[in-house]
């Protein structure tokens, strides 16, 4: 038996959810990587961006109570910015002809464009944030959606800018696995270390009794704007890391196909736990590859094209109508050694 | 002056058409606080129905050589079955949940619909000739010629209109519905079977969505797994528009969103005409600030957006 004693076995206690999702990743990506399955390759690095965006879409949700339809917005906005300063350099302007002179003739490295559109995609989310965040409940959900079809309808049309209804292609397919991964746990770290700070804590207050939050002086507006636009830089990044893997951009990509299956993997693993973003990921991913496989054939079984999709709408109806709570139940991955019980219980209170 | 006619004309069918859809939407949102987005997938189910399942593209119909009486009968009958069964084995599990956790739910199941049809149809777009004699023009005055299906949609929508109307106000559980709208759980208190008024909205809500879905089919001729997708984004924000859980802010949003998007695609500059979409969202926002009651105003609107 191990008990938390020392200062590193403390620090690590403190991180222990995220020290868990880390090396499990870690491990999955080792594997991966070691038996050399292309096909399996590219599961795995979706599966990271995806975590990438669920991971972003707890900070928010998971924090705030608000159920956020209009993450896959901030997504595109990080997409298009980073494909902006990275793609095709001699094609550039055949696609994009109405970029400014110094995006057409200039490109920057992969990860200063990855950053720069996570933070445009803050910017437009601190700007829409002013006006939405000013609502509670439904109205804040069908106001995200609405942000979303905004930047959808706006994009499809800015053809000068984004090619339209057609796709940009030829950006460099710089996102391995590690790079994923690294990404991954950037934001993991993010999303984590938000939750237990004091804002993170605030904006619980307001979830749980906005009331009494405010009440007890949280400014929930604030609180609520600052985790909007934390989480939309994050999904800004998971945009340029999700061109950089599939090599193009279309705009159809960001819409309802990719907000249902990354508010389904959150739902399912549990909306207000770290934990359940990175299980629900996981298990979902799993669940759409093996009947991705099936609907190819394999073994002599073939089942109807669309089985993977139908699978997961009937996952996420039977977890919504039996188990509300998610596959983790909301709560964290917890120390599993001796430990205080004064300590097991404050964790399951932070959750 | 003939542009003009015909664009009025053009804005009120198109008003029509989404009035019908908010109110689809409106009538489960004011018992259930549901906002339905399997709605348009209701449609498509509809649409679906007239055909033989087959991967074919020109596709063989079935219930769609019927006569015409018996056809719409036989649709209407099709996605009233299917929104009761999706009410007795997925949302009544969940009345007690948030809204948004119900808007979620409706995802999921519009969401499983889709790829349900894809299973059984195929994906390709199918090509169906529904009552072609309703595409025709008709000649209204001199120089003004209207296609006589905006004309059938326009008198559809009052004929429902008025009978709902009627069925509301007149008959015992039409005013039972009307009671649960305005406070469930007083209504049910007073002696009024809260199933039964939600299992009657679904059936009301599913009938609409069968009449919209042959409507619809008349005038696109086209078959898609997601052709109900963005009409239901229009429904949806008339229905927030005008006011959630109000029936006649469903129908005041419904035909302030058609006029105001033909009229924009009317008076745009051309290179600004493909934010039409875009302006019309924005609206959204714009209304969920300003008047978060929406344009007609319940008694109840306030606790509810």
């Amino acid at each position: 038996m191990i008990e938390a004693n020392t200062p590193l076995l403390r620090l690590i206690r403190y991180f222990w959810p995220l020290v868990v999702l880390s090396v499990g990743l870690l491990i999955i990506v080792a594997i991966v990587d070691a038996s050399g399955d292309i096909i399996l390759a590219q599961t795995l690095i979706e599966g990271l961006v995806r975590i990438v965006i669920v991971a972003a879409l707890y900070l928010f949700i998971g924090n705030s109570g608000i159920i956020s339809f209009g993450h896959i917005g901030f997504v595109l906005v990080g997409a298009y910015a980073t494909a902006w300063q990275t793609c095709c350099p001699y094609t550039r302007e055949m696609f994009m002809p109405g970029l400014p002179f110094y995006l057409l003739n200039n490109s920057h490295h992969f990860i200063i464009a990855i950053f720069l559109g996570g933070l445009l995609a803050a910017v437009v989310a601190l700007i829409a944030g002013f006006a939405i965040m000013r609502m509670s409940g439904i109205a804040a959900s069908i106001g995200t959606f609405a942000f979303m079809m905004v930047l959808y309808s706006a994009y499809l049309r800015w053809s000068t800018w984004t090619s339209g209804a057609s796709s940009v292609i030829g950006l460099p397919t710089t996102t391995t696995p590690w790079v994923g991964y690294i990404y991954a746990v950037v934001t993991l770290t993010g999303a984590f270390l938000y939750s237990r700070s004091k804002f993170g804590l605030a904006l619980r207050s307001s979830r749980d009794d906005e009331v009494a939050a405010k009440a007890a002086g949280v400014n929930v507006f604030r609180q609520r704007l600052l985790a909007f636009v934390v989480s939309a830089f994050f999904c800004g990044m998971a945009g340029g890391l999700f061109g950089h893997f599939l090599g193009m951009l279309t705009v159809d990509s960001f819409y309802l196909g990719m907000t249902f299956i990354t508010l389904s993997m959150l739902v399912v693993g549990g909306m207000q736990s770290l934990s359940g973003a990175v299980v629900g990921v996981t298990v979902l991913s799993v669940v759409i590859d093996v009947l991705r496989r099936l609907e190819t054939g394999i073994a002599g079984v073939s089942i109807p094209t669309s089985s993977a999709e139908v699978g997961v709408g009937l996952i996420l109806l039977l977890i919504l109508i039996f188990r509300r709570t998610g596959i983790t139940g909301n709560q964290e991955i917890y120390w599993p050694f001796k430990a205080d019980v004064n300590a097991a219980a404050a964790m399951k209170r932070q959750s | 002056m003939d542009y003009i006619i015909q664009t009025i004309i053009s804005a009120l069918s198109v008003g029509s058409f989404y009035a019908l859809g908010a109110l689809g939407i409106g009538l489960l949102f004011s018992v259930l606080r549901l906002i339905n987005f399997a709605h348009g997938d209701f449609i498509t189910v509809g649409a679906f129905a007239l055909i033989v399942p087959s991967a074919a593209v020109s596709a063989t119909v079935a219930i769609g050589g019927l006569h015409p009486v018996l056809l719409i009968v036989c649709i209407v009958a099709i996605v009233v079955t299917l929104a009761l069964i999706s009410y007795f084995i997925v949302f009544q599990r969940l009345q007690t949940s948030s809204p948004a956790t119900m808007m979620i739910v409706s995802f999921a199941l519009g969401y499983t619909l889709q790829n349900a049809i894809v299973m059984i149809y195929g994906g390709r777009p199918k090509a169906v000739n529904l009552f072609p004699e309703l595409t025709g023009q008709v000649q209204l005055s001199d120089g003004v010629s209207v296609q006589l299906l905006q004309l059938v949609i326009i008198a559809v929508t009052w004929i429902l209109l008025i009978a709902l109307v009627l069925f509301l106000k007149r008959t015992k559980v039409g005013v039972q519905m009307r009671a649960a709208a305005e406070d469930f759980r007083m209504a049910r208190m007073l002696g009024v079977n809260g199933k039964n008024v939600i299992a009657l909205a679904f059936i009301l809500s599913g009938g609409l969505a069968g009449i919209m879905s042959l409507l619809f089919v008349t005038q696109t001729g086209v078959l898609t797994f997601r052709m109900g997708v963005p009409i239901m984004l229009f429904f949806f924000i008339a229905t927030v528009i005008g006011g959630m859980g109000s029936l006649v802010g469903a129908v005041v949003g419904g035909y302030s969103v058609g006029i105001v998007s033909v009229v924009l695609s009317a008076i745009l500059p051309e290179e600004l005409r493909g934010f039409r979409d875009a302006c019309v969202f924005i609206l959204v926002i714009v209304v969920l600030l300003a008047r978060p009651q929406g344009i007609v105003l319940t008694k109840a609107a306030k606790e509810r957006v």
